[in-house]
């Protein structure tokens, strides 16, 4: 059936742990983690909310296909409303947690109240608890999850924690598992904080095995492994380069954003790029990368290990941050690097290690700190107000900034409510590069038209991950399309956000729709779990859960001049590279994706569109 | 032909598709802490690295064992634990100088690898080559090639 039927419901208000059922009927209209999870926060949460209020609730869960052998079946995601932007937020992770959740017997954890004082949730198998966690509180992620082994005995439990950034109210805080995998954007972990709730510790024994069909899903799932592996982006390109294979290819098409998105391209991006992690550093000879690595159940092993040069400034001394850790993917290195003009791939490796450690997101964090530079250079923010020179292109300012919003000191506290906060307080709201408050990732949308719509509507603020045109725009899967044109884009994100939806759902990673569509998705959630699952059923799946989400942030407040882009990627042209004289096409787009969508000109769903939903 | 899993921990990358390859095989269910195969990560050396019983072709898990509960399978070579002898004395634990025949508290028995019978799920499972079943007098023999190929430096005098 791939769902343990049982999900545990958390009052941290009252100190309690409760087993309950769950909720069948739902799980057949939303299939399980985003779509599932997002179904109890809507049934259960006021959309208007305070996000850090005890009456906001936060949700870990997992789909029908984690833990399992279905590739990438380890996923897990983090569901509430949003510290960063107000809207609905669901942070999705890989690593080994998700499936020890389901090991344990529990399709999903829903957190809601708030301590009275700091504890963390222990999980093994069917039993639940709140310990105390005064210990843990001030602590990193990694020397959280040191103590919690070493407390339990036992080297296997698997740990999701907030470092000191998520106690701190750094507004972009992650809840990072298994030491660098984060359910990373929007400020998850903040919420985390909010309820004095430090980590979840699970160690599950009791494996996934209630599965429908055994023979139909072990041949489906095999069959789709092999799609994965035949596949040049999945079976090549990202286990050998990451994500960061991209960075070259992005840079060259004139869609990398560069110094808070003044330009299109950075004339560094080759030195920041997985070509250069390859390669050995004239310092000490070796190179940046160690090895990839796979998250649970994962086939492509798209994750990077480095270990950093230890004569680069920002490590002399400080043997502690020696050895292999999780190193730079794509949007980490561009918002830690181009974003910022700083082209030093051991001060973005180091800035990437520090915001695993304490957990925080790389994307906003690097984008906000684009935004100060550029504040600084038009001489807004002074170097006493920052406490150092900060132009672009500054790595001692990258690095340094990173430590002091770790910790929340000086002007890392006001870095760490994110670009949106900090260029309103300093006069200038327009500068900050992002939509709904919530930062660009590393795709400029004058170079990729498409990439700006799917901005501009992401239910969780701009994001790459709910409606990836790049794939079709890019790379040309399933089909390509020109990226510089608005012609048929509203038709593409719509299409992207749904599916995308389904496989968030699922269990499964995004990044298999490199080589899956939902019709190699669709045999194995048919063999898994029951009711039924054929393509049709799916489709309508994605769209209602997306549906959803906008039902919610329209409650919430948001209305149709929130899914905009910041002027200056209407208003000002690219000024190199393939999209020169470009801006982005988001009014003509817009109203395109409304009528796709069946909803009315200020983007509402209309009764008809929500009735055939069932909704 | 006599065969053995062969384990290249470069290629791991901890995936543990064969860990979950190797519970369902012999229980049915998608359940690591089941497996008789284990991938260990050595988190700061940047190192994952599988490991399960090589069997010894003079055991000593079978040789402790005082109710011959572990027995050769003469098709495949492995030392396979009968559960229906086995009293759980725990003692072929102790006895393994590398730990890969392991108490099973549920069961009350130990467990250890069987080469599924000459076909090994986790070989199967492993997406990268880091587990194969070979012949078992190739064992080593790639890492022999290799090495030999690196000491061909010098340039060919009819070249």
């Amino acid at each position: 059936m791939g769902w343990t039927r049982k999900i545990l419901r958390v009052d941290l208000s009252k100190g309690t742990c409760k087993s309950e059922p769950l909720n069948m009927k739902w799980a057949q209209e939303y299939l399980g983690q985003r779509g599932l999870a997002t179904k109890y926060f809507v049934e259960e949460v006021d959309p208007k909310v305070d996000p850090l209020a005890p009456a906001n609730k936060l949700i870990m869960a997992t789909g029908p296909l984690t833990g399992t052998m279905a590739s990438t079946g380890g996923r897990y995601s983090v569901i509430t409303k949003g510290a960063l932007t107000g809207a609905i937020a669901c942070s999705n992770s890989g690593g080994y947690f998700g499936a020890e959740m389901k090991f344990a017997g529990w399709d999903m954890v829903i957190f809601e109240g708030k301590s009275p004082k700091p504890v963390y949730l222990s999980i093994q198998d069917d039993k639940a608890e709140l310990r105390d966690a005064a210990h843990l509180w001030g602590q990193t992620v990694w020397k959280t999850e040191e103590i919690i082994k070493k407390t339990h005995q036992d080297p296997q439990v698997r740990v999701a924690s907030i470092g000191r950034a998520g106690e701190n109210g750094v507004l972009f805080a992650c809840v990072v598992n298994d030491l660098h995998r984060a359910a990373g954007r929007s400020g998850v972990g903040t919420v985390m904080g909010s309820k004095n709730l430090k980590a979840v510790a699970i160690r599950g024994t009791k494996g996934a095995g209630a599965i429908r069909d055994g023979k139909a899903f072990m041949a489906a799932a095999t069959a789709a492994k092999k799609v994965l592996a035949d596949n040049a982006v999945t079976g090549q390109g990202l286990p050998t380069y990451g994500t960061q294979v991209l960075m070259n290819v992005i840079n060259e098409m004139g869609a990398l954003p560069t110094r808070n998105h003044r330009d299109v391209q950075f004339e560094d991006a080759r030195k920041i790029s997985a070509e250069a992690m390859h390669e050995k550093r004239p310092t000490d000879g070796k190179a940046n990368l160690i090895t990839n690595a796979a998250c649970f159940g994962c086939t492509i092993a798209c994750g990077r290990i480095s270990k950093m040069d230890e004569t680069h400034f920002s490590v002399v001394n400080k043997p502690e941050y020696w050895g292999a850790t999780g190193g730079l993917e794509y949007e980490a290195a561009w918002a830690l690097g181009a974003a910022n003009g700083v082209g030093d791939l051991e001060a973005l490796t180091f800035a990437n290690m520090i915001c695993n450690e304490d957990g925080y997101d790389p994307i906003t964090f690097g984008a906000t700190v684009g935004a100060a530079m550029e504040l600084y250079e038009l001489g807004i923010l002074k170097k006493e107000q920052i406490g150092m020179e900060a132009p672009f292109g500054s790595a001692q300012a990258l690095v340094q900034l990173a430590q002091m919003t770790a910790k929340g000191e000086g002007f890392g506290k006001e870095l760490g409510l994110g670009s949106a906060r900090l260029c309103a307080k300093y006069g200038k709201p327009e500068l900050s590069m992002g939509v709904k408050k919530q930062e660009f990732p590393a795709y400029d949308s004058r170079g990729i038209q498409g990439m700006g719509l799917a901005y501009a509507t992401s239910n969780r603020g701009a994001c790459h991950l709910r409606g990836y045109t790049v794939a079709s725009e890019v790379l040309g899967i399933p089909i390509k399309t020109d990226p510089l044109v608005t012609e048929g884009k509203a038709d593409l994100v719509k299409a992207f956000q749904d599916a995308t939806s389904v496989f968030d759902s699922a269990g499964v990673c995004v990044f298999t729709t490199f080589a899956w569509t939902l019709a190699d998705l669709q045999p194995q959630l048919d063999a898994a779990c029951e009711g039924g699952w054929s393509m049709e059923k799916l489709t309508a799946v994605g769209e209602r859960i997306w549906n959803m989400e906008r039902l919610f942030n329209n409650a919430a407040g948001f209305t149709a001049k929130d899914d905009d882009l910041p002027p200056r990627l209407k208003t000002e042209p690219a000024k190199t590279g393939p999209a020169k004289g470009k801006v982005n096409g988001i009014d003509i787009m817009r109203p395109q994706y409304y009528k796709a969508r069946g909803w009315d000109d200020k983007g509402v769903p209309t009764k008809e569109t929500l009735q055939r939903l069932g909704l | 032909m006599q065969k053995s899993l062969y384990i290249d921990a470069n290629k791991c990358t901890g995936c543990l598709q064969c860990e979950m390859a190797c519970s369902y095989e012999n229980y049915g269910v998608f359940n690591i802490s089941k497996s008789r195969i284990k991938v260990f990560n050595f988190e700061h050396a940047g190192r994952k690295v599988p490991y399960t019983c090589t069997q010894c072709a003079e055991a000593w898990c079978l040789h402790a064992c005082p109710v011959d509960a572990i027995t050769l399978d003469a098709l495949t070579g492995a030392k396979v634990v009968n559960d229906a002898t086995c009293v759980g004395c725990k003692v072929c634990t102790i006895a393994c100088p590398f730990g890969t025949v392991n108490y099973v508290a549920e069961t009350g028995k130990v467990q250890k690898c069987d080469l599924c019978g000459g076909d090994p799920a986790c070989a199967s499972a492993c997406p990268t080559g880091a587990i194969t079943y070979v012949d078992a007098n190739w064992t080593g023999l790639d890492k022999m090639q290799q090495w030999a190929g690196k000491t061909d430096t010098q340039p060919r005098a009819n070249a």
